[in-house]
Protein backbone atom coordinates (compact mmCIF):
# COMPACT_ATOMS: atom_id res chain seq x y z
CA UNK A 1 0.00 0.00 0.00
CA UNK A 2 1.63 3.23 -1.05
CA UNK A 3 1.89 6.16 1.25
CA UNK A 4 -0.07 9.15 0.13
CA UNK A 5 1.51 11.57 2.50
CA UNK A 6 4.97 13.01 2.51
CA UNK A 7 7.70 11.34 4.39
CA UNK A 8 9.17 13.60 7.02
CA UNK A 9 11.97 11.13 7.41
CA UNK A 10 15.14 13.12 8.03
CA UNK A 11 16.99 10.80 5.70
CA UNK A 12 14.88 11.81 2.72
CA UNK A 13 15.35 15.50 3.44
CA UNK A 14 19.09 14.99 3.98
CA UNK A 15 19.41 13.15 0.70
CA UNK A 16 17.60 15.90 -1.20
CA UNK A 17 19.85 18.53 0.42
CA UNK A 18 22.86 16.43 -0.55
CA UNK A 19 21.84 16.31 -4.21
CA UNK A 20 21.02 19.99 -4.18
CA UNK A 21 24.38 20.93 -2.73
CA UNK A 22 26.34 18.61 -5.03
CA UNK A 23 24.63 20.07 -8.10
CA UNK A 24 25.13 23.62 -6.82
CA UNK A 25 28.81 22.84 -6.38
CA UNK A 26 29.07 21.56 -9.94
CA UNK A 27 27.23 24.54 -11.40
CA UNK A 28 24.33 22.40 -12.59
CA UNK A 29 21.72 23.92 -10.29
CA UNK A 30 21.11 27.66 -10.16
CA UNK A 31 21.17 28.97 -6.57
CA UNK A 32 17.60 30.24 -6.84
CA UNK A 33 16.24 27.26 -8.80
CA UNK A 34 14.48 25.58 -5.88
CA UNK A 35 12.75 28.77 -4.75
CA UNK A 36 11.69 29.51 -8.30
CA UNK A 37 10.20 26.05 -8.83
CA UNK A 38 8.25 26.24 -5.58
CA UNK A 39 7.05 29.77 -6.32
CA UNK A 40 6.02 28.81 -9.85
CA UNK A 41 3.81 25.93 -8.74
CA UNK A 42 2.42 27.71 -5.70
CA UNK A 43 1.64 31.01 -7.42
CA UNK A 44 1.93 31.09 -11.20
CA UNK A 45 0.22 28.00 -12.44
CA UNK A 46 -2.47 25.50 -11.56
CA UNK A 47 -5.85 24.31 -12.75
CA UNK A 48 -6.95 27.91 -13.30
CA UNK A 49 -5.07 27.85 -16.61
CA UNK A 50 -7.16 24.99 -17.96
CA UNK A 51 -10.26 26.46 -16.33
CA UNK A 52 -9.83 29.67 -18.34
CA UNK A 53 -9.79 27.70 -21.58
CA UNK A 54 -12.90 25.76 -20.57
CA UNK A 55 -14.79 28.88 -19.49
CA UNK A 56 -14.01 30.57 -22.79
CA UNK A 57 -15.11 27.47 -24.70
CA UNK A 58 -18.45 27.55 -22.86
CA UNK A 59 -19.02 31.20 -23.81
CA UNK A 60 -17.66 31.09 -27.34
CA UNK A 61 -18.55 28.21 -29.71
CA UNK A 62 -15.80 29.23 -32.13
CA UNK A 63 -13.21 29.01 -29.36
CA UNK A 64 -14.61 25.67 -28.30
CA UNK A 65 -14.11 24.28 -31.82
CA UNK A 66 -10.53 25.51 -31.77
CA UNK A 67 -9.86 24.14 -28.30
CA UNK A 68 -11.04 20.71 -29.44
CA UNK A 69 -9.53 20.78 -32.94
CA UNK A 70 -6.52 23.11 -32.85
CA UNK A 71 -5.68 22.88 -29.20
CA UNK A 72 -2.14 24.25 -29.30
CA UNK A 73 -3.30 27.40 -31.11
CA UNK A 74 -6.30 27.80 -28.81
CA UNK A 75 -4.00 27.65 -25.77
CA UNK A 76 -1.65 30.15 -27.38
CA UNK A 77 -4.62 32.57 -27.52
CA UNK A 78 -4.49 32.50 -23.72
CA UNK A 79 -0.73 32.94 -23.66
CA UNK A 80 -0.13 29.28 -22.80
CA UNK A 81 2.63 27.42 -24.59
CA UNK A 82 1.84 23.70 -24.60
CA UNK A 83 1.97 21.64 -27.78
CA UNK A 84 0.64 18.26 -26.71
CA UNK A 85 -2.75 18.66 -25.10
CA UNK A 86 -5.81 16.72 -26.21
CA UNK A 87 -9.13 18.09 -24.96
CA UNK A 88 -11.96 15.55 -24.62
CA UNK A 89 -15.52 16.79 -24.31
CA UNK A 90 -18.12 15.45 -21.91
CA UNK A 91 -21.56 15.13 -23.52
CA UNK A 92 -24.86 13.61 -22.42
CA UNK A 93 -23.69 10.37 -24.08
CA UNK A 94 -20.03 10.31 -22.98
CA UNK A 95 -18.13 10.93 -19.77
CA UNK A 96 -14.32 11.21 -19.95
CA UNK A 97 -11.76 10.31 -17.29
CA UNK A 98 -7.98 10.83 -17.38
CA UNK A 99 -5.31 8.65 -15.74
CA UNK A 100 -1.73 7.53 -16.27
CA UNK A 101 -1.35 3.92 -15.18
CA UNK A 102 2.42 3.69 -15.77
CA UNK A 103 3.61 6.72 -13.82
CA UNK A 104 1.50 9.81 -13.23
CA UNK A 105 1.61 11.82 -16.46
CA UNK A 106 -0.53 14.92 -16.13
CA UNK A 107 -0.83 18.18 -18.10
CA UNK A 108 1.39 20.26 -15.79
CA UNK A 109 1.47 23.04 -18.39
CA UNK A 110 -2.28 23.68 -18.16
CA UNK A 111 -3.24 22.21 -14.78
CA UNK A 112 -0.23 22.64 -12.52
CA UNK A 113 0.90 19.80 -10.27
CA UNK A 114 -1.19 16.65 -10.08
CA UNK A 115 -2.96 16.05 -6.77
CA UNK A 116 -1.69 13.18 -4.64
CA UNK A 117 -4.77 11.04 -5.23
CA UNK A 118 -4.17 11.17 -9.00
CA UNK A 119 -0.69 9.72 -8.42
CA UNK A 120 -1.95 7.14 -5.92
CA UNK A 121 -1.79 3.42 -6.60
CA UNK A 122 -5.55 2.81 -6.20
CA UNK A 123 -6.37 5.49 -8.77
CA UNK A 124 -3.77 4.26 -11.27
CA UNK A 125 -4.90 0.66 -10.78
CA UNK A 126 -8.65 1.13 -10.85
CA UNK A 127 -9.42 3.99 -13.25
CA UNK A 128 -8.94 1.85 -16.36
CA UNK A 129 -10.67 -1.29 -15.06
CA UNK A 130 -13.55 -0.13 -12.86
CA UNK A 131 -14.08 3.55 -13.54
CA UNK A 132 -17.81 3.56 -12.91
CA UNK A 133 -17.44 2.08 -9.46
CA UNK A 134 -14.48 4.32 -8.69
CA UNK A 135 -16.36 7.45 -9.74
CA UNK A 136 -19.38 6.40 -7.67
CA UNK A 137 -17.11 6.08 -4.62
CA UNK A 138 -15.93 9.61 -5.33
CA UNK A 139 -19.52 10.82 -5.46
CA UNK A 140 -19.99 10.96 -9.22
CA UNK A 141 -22.70 8.60 -10.41
CA UNK A 142 -22.49 8.01 -14.16
CA UNK A 143 -25.64 6.27 -15.41
CA UNK A 144 -25.06 2.98 -17.26
CA UNK A 145 -26.33 4.36 -20.56
CA UNK A 146 -23.61 7.01 -20.53
CA UNK A 147 -20.36 5.69 -21.98
CA UNK A 148 -17.20 6.15 -19.94
CA UNK A 149 -14.04 6.84 -21.94
CA UNK A 150 -10.84 6.47 -19.97
CA UNK A 151 -7.73 8.12 -21.37
CA UNK A 152 -4.57 6.33 -20.19
CA UNK A 153 -2.10 9.09 -20.97
CA UNK A 154 1.02 6.98 -20.97
CA UNK A 155 2.60 8.54 -24.11
CA UNK A 156 3.62 12.20 -24.46
CA UNK A 157 0.12 13.49 -25.21
CA UNK A 158 -1.69 14.98 -22.23
CA UNK A 159 -5.42 15.09 -21.63
CA UNK A 160 -7.89 17.55 -20.20
CA UNK A 161 -11.63 17.07 -19.91
CA UNK A 162 -13.98 19.75 -21.22
CA UNK A 163 -16.79 19.32 -18.70
CA UNK A 164 -20.41 20.24 -19.32
CA UNK A 165 -21.33 23.77 -18.22
CA UNK A 166 -23.47 23.99 -15.09
CA UNK A 167 -27.10 24.99 -15.39
CA UNK A 168 -27.61 28.73 -15.43
CA UNK A 169 -24.20 29.41 -16.94
CA UNK A 170 -25.65 31.42 -19.85
CA UNK A 171 -25.83 34.59 -17.79
CA UNK A 172 -22.41 34.33 -16.26
CA UNK A 173 -19.18 35.93 -17.43
CA UNK A 174 -16.10 33.96 -18.46
CA UNK A 175 -14.36 34.96 -15.22
CA UNK A 176 -17.30 33.87 -13.08
CA UNK A 177 -17.47 30.56 -14.90
CA UNK A 178 -13.73 29.94 -14.60
CA UNK A 179 -14.03 30.16 -10.80
CA UNK A 180 -16.55 27.30 -10.80
CA UNK A 181 -14.29 24.89 -12.68
CA UNK A 182 -12.35 22.57 -10.41
CA UNK A 183 -9.26 20.52 -11.05
CA UNK A 184 -11.28 17.38 -10.37
CA UNK A 185 -13.69 18.30 -13.18
CA UNK A 186 -10.77 18.79 -15.59
CA UNK A 187 -9.56 15.25 -14.72
CA UNK A 188 -13.07 13.82 -14.97
CA UNK A 189 -13.80 12.75 -11.40
CA UNK A 190 -16.36 15.51 -10.85
CA UNK A 191 -18.88 17.63 -12.72
CA UNK A 192 -18.91 21.39 -12.55
CA UNK A 193 -21.56 22.48 -10.08
CA UNK A 194 -23.51 25.74 -10.39
CA UNK A 195 -22.54 28.40 -7.86
CA UNK A 196 -24.37 27.87 -4.57
CA UNK B 1 9.67 -3.95 -18.04
CA UNK B 2 7.04 -5.86 -16.10
CA UNK B 3 7.45 -3.87 -12.93
CA UNK B 4 5.23 -2.78 -10.06
CA UNK B 5 4.85 0.60 -11.75
CA UNK B 6 2.58 -0.99 -14.37
CA UNK B 7 -0.51 -0.77 -12.19
CA UNK B 8 -3.46 -0.72 -14.58
CA UNK B 9 -6.13 -3.21 -13.48
CA UNK B 10 -4.45 -4.41 -10.28
CA UNK B 11 -6.54 -5.27 -7.25
CA UNK B 12 -5.95 -4.68 -3.58
CA UNK B 13 -5.02 -0.99 -3.32
CA UNK B 14 -8.29 0.06 -1.74
CA UNK B 15 -10.11 3.34 -2.05
CA UNK B 16 -8.97 6.62 -3.53
CA UNK B 17 -8.68 9.25 -0.82
CA UNK B 18 -8.79 12.89 -1.79
CA UNK B 19 -7.13 15.42 0.48
CA UNK B 20 -9.24 18.60 0.73
CA UNK B 21 -7.42 21.80 -0.26
CA UNK B 22 -4.22 19.95 -0.99
CA UNK B 23 -1.20 22.29 -1.34
CA UNK B 24 1.04 22.04 -4.46
CA UNK B 25 3.90 20.76 -2.30
CA UNK B 26 3.59 19.25 1.17
CA UNK B 27 7.12 20.26 2.09
CA UNK B 28 9.88 22.32 0.45
CA UNK B 29 12.02 19.23 -0.23
CA UNK B 30 9.43 18.06 -2.75
CA UNK B 31 9.95 21.27 -4.75
CA UNK B 32 13.69 20.78 -4.42
CA UNK B 33 13.40 17.33 -6.00
CA UNK B 34 11.50 18.85 -8.94
CA UNK B 35 14.19 21.54 -9.29
CA UNK B 36 17.01 18.99 -9.20
CA UNK B 37 15.25 16.81 -11.76
CA UNK B 38 14.59 19.78 -14.06
CA UNK B 39 18.13 21.10 -13.77
CA UNK B 40 19.68 17.70 -14.50
CA UNK B 41 17.38 17.21 -17.47
CA UNK B 42 18.12 20.70 -18.82
CA UNK B 43 21.85 20.05 -18.48
CA UNK B 44 21.43 16.97 -20.66
CA UNK B 45 22.33 14.49 -17.93
CA UNK B 46 19.33 12.34 -18.83
CA UNK B 47 16.17 12.42 -20.90
CA UNK B 48 12.60 11.93 -19.71
CA UNK B 49 12.50 8.31 -20.80
CA UNK B 50 15.68 7.48 -18.88
CA UNK B 51 14.14 9.23 -15.90
CA UNK B 52 10.90 7.23 -16.05
CA UNK B 53 12.86 4.02 -16.49
CA UNK B 54 15.07 4.89 -13.54
CA UNK B 55 11.99 5.17 -11.33
CA UNK B 56 10.76 1.82 -12.66
CA UNK B 57 14.03 0.25 -11.59
CA UNK B 58 13.49 1.18 -7.94
CA UNK B 59 13.27 -1.95 -5.77
CA UNK B 60 9.60 -3.01 -5.94
CA UNK B 61 9.03 -3.05 -2.19
CA UNK B 62 10.48 0.43 -1.85
CA UNK B 63 8.49 1.68 -4.84
CA UNK B 64 5.28 0.59 -3.15
CA UNK B 65 6.28 2.08 0.19
CA UNK B 66 7.32 5.48 -1.16
CA UNK B 67 5.54 8.72 -1.99
CA UNK B 68 5.63 10.20 -5.48
CA UNK B 69 8.48 12.62 -4.81
CA UNK B 70 10.44 9.96 -2.93
CA UNK B 71 10.28 7.91 -6.12
CA UNK B 72 11.48 10.94 -8.09
CA UNK B 73 14.33 11.38 -5.64
CA UNK B 74 15.34 7.77 -6.06
CA UNK B 75 15.11 8.02 -9.86
CA UNK B 76 17.17 11.21 -10.09
CA UNK B 77 19.82 10.04 -7.63
CA UNK B 78 20.29 6.73 -9.45
CA UNK B 79 20.81 8.47 -12.79
CA UNK B 80 23.17 11.12 -11.40
CA UNK B 81 25.35 8.32 -10.04
CA UNK B 82 25.07 6.08 -13.12
CA UNK B 83 25.91 9.00 -15.43
CA UNK B 84 28.94 9.85 -13.32
CA UNK B 85 27.76 13.32 -12.33
CA UNK B 86 28.12 12.46 -8.65
CA UNK B 87 29.69 9.43 -7.03
CA UNK B 88 27.74 7.19 -4.71
CA UNK B 89 30.37 7.87 -2.03
CA UNK B 90 30.00 11.65 -2.35
CA UNK B 91 26.24 11.35 -2.20
CA UNK B 92 26.39 9.23 0.96
CA UNK B 93 28.94 11.52 2.60
CA UNK B 94 26.91 14.62 1.77
CA UNK B 95 23.72 12.95 3.00
CA UNK B 96 25.47 12.15 6.28
CA UNK B 97 26.58 15.80 6.52
CA UNK B 98 22.98 17.00 6.39
CA UNK B 99 21.67 14.18 8.58
CA UNK B 100 23.97 15.51 11.28
CA UNK B 101 22.78 19.08 10.73
CA UNK B 102 19.01 19.29 10.69
CA UNK B 103 17.91 22.62 9.28
CA UNK B 104 21.11 23.30 7.35
CA UNK B 105 20.61 24.71 3.88
CA UNK B 106 22.10 23.18 0.75
CA UNK B 107 24.94 25.70 0.42
CA UNK B 108 26.09 25.14 4.01
CA UNK B 109 28.12 22.19 2.72
CA UNK B 110 29.93 24.28 0.11
CA UNK B 111 33.43 25.52 0.79
CA UNK B 112 33.21 28.17 -1.91
CA UNK B 113 30.35 30.02 -3.63
CA UNK B 114 28.77 27.92 -6.39
CA UNK B 115 30.12 28.62 -9.88
CA UNK B 116 27.89 30.87 -11.98
CA UNK B 117 26.19 29.85 -15.17
CA UNK B 118 23.82 27.12 -14.03
CA UNK B 119 21.02 26.78 -16.51
CA UNK B 120 17.57 28.14 -15.81
CA UNK B 121 15.47 26.03 -18.14
CA UNK B 122 12.49 27.56 -19.86
CA UNK B 123 9.41 25.54 -19.07
CA UNK B 124 7.31 24.20 -21.90
CA UNK B 125 10.05 24.68 -24.47
CA UNK B 126 10.66 20.98 -24.94
CA UNK B 127 8.77 19.12 -27.64
CA UNK B 128 8.55 15.39 -28.16
CA UNK B 129 7.25 15.66 -31.71
CA UNK B 130 9.54 15.03 -34.66
CA UNK B 131 9.09 15.44 -38.43
CA UNK B 132 7.54 12.48 -40.23
CA UNK B 133 9.99 10.58 -42.41
CA UNK B 134 7.58 7.98 -43.78
CA UNK B 135 3.82 7.69 -44.17
CA UNK B 136 2.06 6.20 -41.14
CA UNK B 137 1.33 2.49 -41.40
CA UNK B 138 -2.20 2.76 -40.00
CA UNK B 139 -5.17 5.05 -40.61
CA UNK B 140 -8.09 6.10 -38.45
CA UNK B 141 -10.60 3.25 -38.35
CA UNK B 142 -8.02 0.48 -38.83
CA UNK B 143 -8.32 -2.51 -36.54
CA UNK B 144 -5.02 -3.17 -34.83
CA UNK B 145 -3.68 -5.59 -32.27
CA UNK B 146 -1.04 -4.77 -29.69
CA UNK B 147 2.04 -6.89 -29.52
CA UNK B 148 2.50 -9.55 -26.92
CA UNK B 149 5.70 -10.24 -25.00
CA UNK B 150 7.63 -9.04 -22.01
CA UNK B 151 9.83 -6.09 -22.88
CA UNK B 152 12.92 -6.23 -20.66
CA UNK B 153 13.54 -2.52 -20.78
CA UNK B 154 11.40 0.58 -20.78
CA UNK B 155 8.15 0.55 -22.70
CA UNK B 156 4.92 2.51 -22.69
CA UNK B 157 2.67 -0.34 -23.69
CA UNK B 158 0.87 -1.16 -20.45
CA UNK B 159 0.70 -4.84 -19.51
CA UNK B 160 -3.10 -4.84 -19.40
CA UNK B 161 -3.22 -3.75 -23.05
CA UNK B 162 -0.95 -6.44 -24.46
CA UNK B 163 -2.24 -8.67 -27.27
CA UNK B 164 -5.52 -6.75 -27.39
CA UNK B 165 -7.54 -5.68 -30.40
CA UNK B 166 -8.54 -2.05 -30.78
CA UNK B 167 -9.41 0.56 -33.37
CA UNK B 168 -7.23 3.51 -34.37
CA UNK B 169 -9.13 6.61 -33.31
CA UNK B 170 -6.53 9.32 -34.00
CA UNK B 171 -3.09 9.95 -35.46
CA UNK B 172 -1.16 11.83 -32.82
CA UNK B 173 1.96 12.75 -34.76
CA UNK B 174 5.48 11.38 -34.79
CA UNK B 175 7.16 11.17 -31.37
CA UNK B 176 10.45 10.13 -29.81
CA UNK B 177 10.35 6.37 -29.11
CA UNK B 178 10.75 5.75 -25.36
CA UNK B 179 11.81 2.12 -25.76
CA UNK B 180 15.07 3.18 -27.42
CA UNK B 181 15.47 6.67 -25.97
CA UNK B 182 15.47 5.27 -22.42
CA UNK B 183 18.44 3.05 -23.24
CA UNK B 184 20.84 5.31 -25.13
CA UNK B 185 19.76 3.92 -28.48
CA UNK B 186 18.51 7.20 -29.90
CA UNK B 187 15.17 8.86 -30.45
CA UNK B 188 14.08 6.66 -33.39
CA UNK B 189 10.81 8.62 -33.76
CA UNK B 190 7.66 6.74 -34.74
CA UNK B 191 4.04 7.61 -35.46
CA UNK B 192 1.84 7.51 -32.37
CA UNK B 193 -1.79 6.41 -32.62
CA UNK B 194 -4.68 6.96 -30.28
CA UNK B 195 -6.21 3.49 -30.05
CA UNK B 196 -9.58 2.72 -28.50
CA UNK B 197 -10.18 -0.61 -26.73
CA UNK B 198 -13.56 -1.88 -25.58
CA UNK B 199 -13.44 -2.59 -21.86
CA UNK B 200 -14.65 -6.12 -22.57
CA UNK B 201 -11.60 -6.75 -24.77
CA UNK B 202 -9.34 -5.71 -21.89
CA UNK B 203 -11.15 -7.14 -18.89
CA UNK B 204 -13.36 -9.91 -20.28
CA UNK B 205 -16.47 -10.84 -18.35
CA UNK B 206 -15.48 -8.65 -15.44
CA UNK B 207 -15.57 -5.45 -17.50
CA UNK B 208 -17.98 -2.71 -16.55
CA UNK B 209 -20.58 -2.07 -19.27
CA UNK B 210 -20.35 0.72 -21.83
CA UNK B 211 -16.70 1.67 -21.37
CA UNK B 212 -13.67 2.19 -23.59
CA UNK B 213 -10.04 2.83 -22.79
CA UNK B 214 -7.95 4.97 -25.14
CA UNK B 215 -4.18 4.64 -25.14
CA UNK B 216 -1.60 6.47 -27.27
CA UNK B 217 0.64 3.78 -28.74
CA UNK B 218 3.77 3.86 -30.85
CA UNK B 219 3.66 2.13 -34.22
CA UNK B 220 6.02 -0.68 -33.13
CA UNK B 221 3.53 -1.72 -30.47
CA UNK B 222 0.90 -2.44 -33.12
CA UNK B 223 0.23 -4.85 -35.92
CA UNK B 224 -2.80 -5.25 -38.17
CA UNK B 225 -5.46 -7.28 -36.40
CA UNK B 226 -5.23 -10.47 -38.41
CA UNK B 227 -7.59 -12.46 -36.24
CA UNK B 228 -10.64 -10.74 -37.63
CA UNK B 229 -11.83 -11.23 -41.19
Amino acid sequence: MGKNHPNVDDDVVSRVRALESLLLEKGLLAPDAVDRVIRHYEADTGPMVGARAVARAWRDPGYKRRLLGETTAALADLGVEFDRLVVVENTPAVHNLVVCTLCSCYPWGVMGLPPTWYKSFPYRARAVAEPRQLLAELGLHVPPEREIRVWDSSAELRYMVLPAPPTGSENRSEDELACLITRDALIGVAEVAAAG
Amino acid sequence: MDGVHDLGGMHGFGRVDREPDEPPFHAPWEGAVVAVMRASGAAGVFNIDEFRHSIERMEPDRYLASTYYERWLDGVARLLVEKGVVTAADLEARTAFFRARAGASADDALSAPPPPGALSPRRGAETFFRPATAPPRFAVGDRVRTRNGRARGHTRLPRYARDKAGVVAALRGVCVFPDTNAHGRGEQPEPVYGVGFAARELWGDTAEPNQQVFIDLWESYLEPDARRG
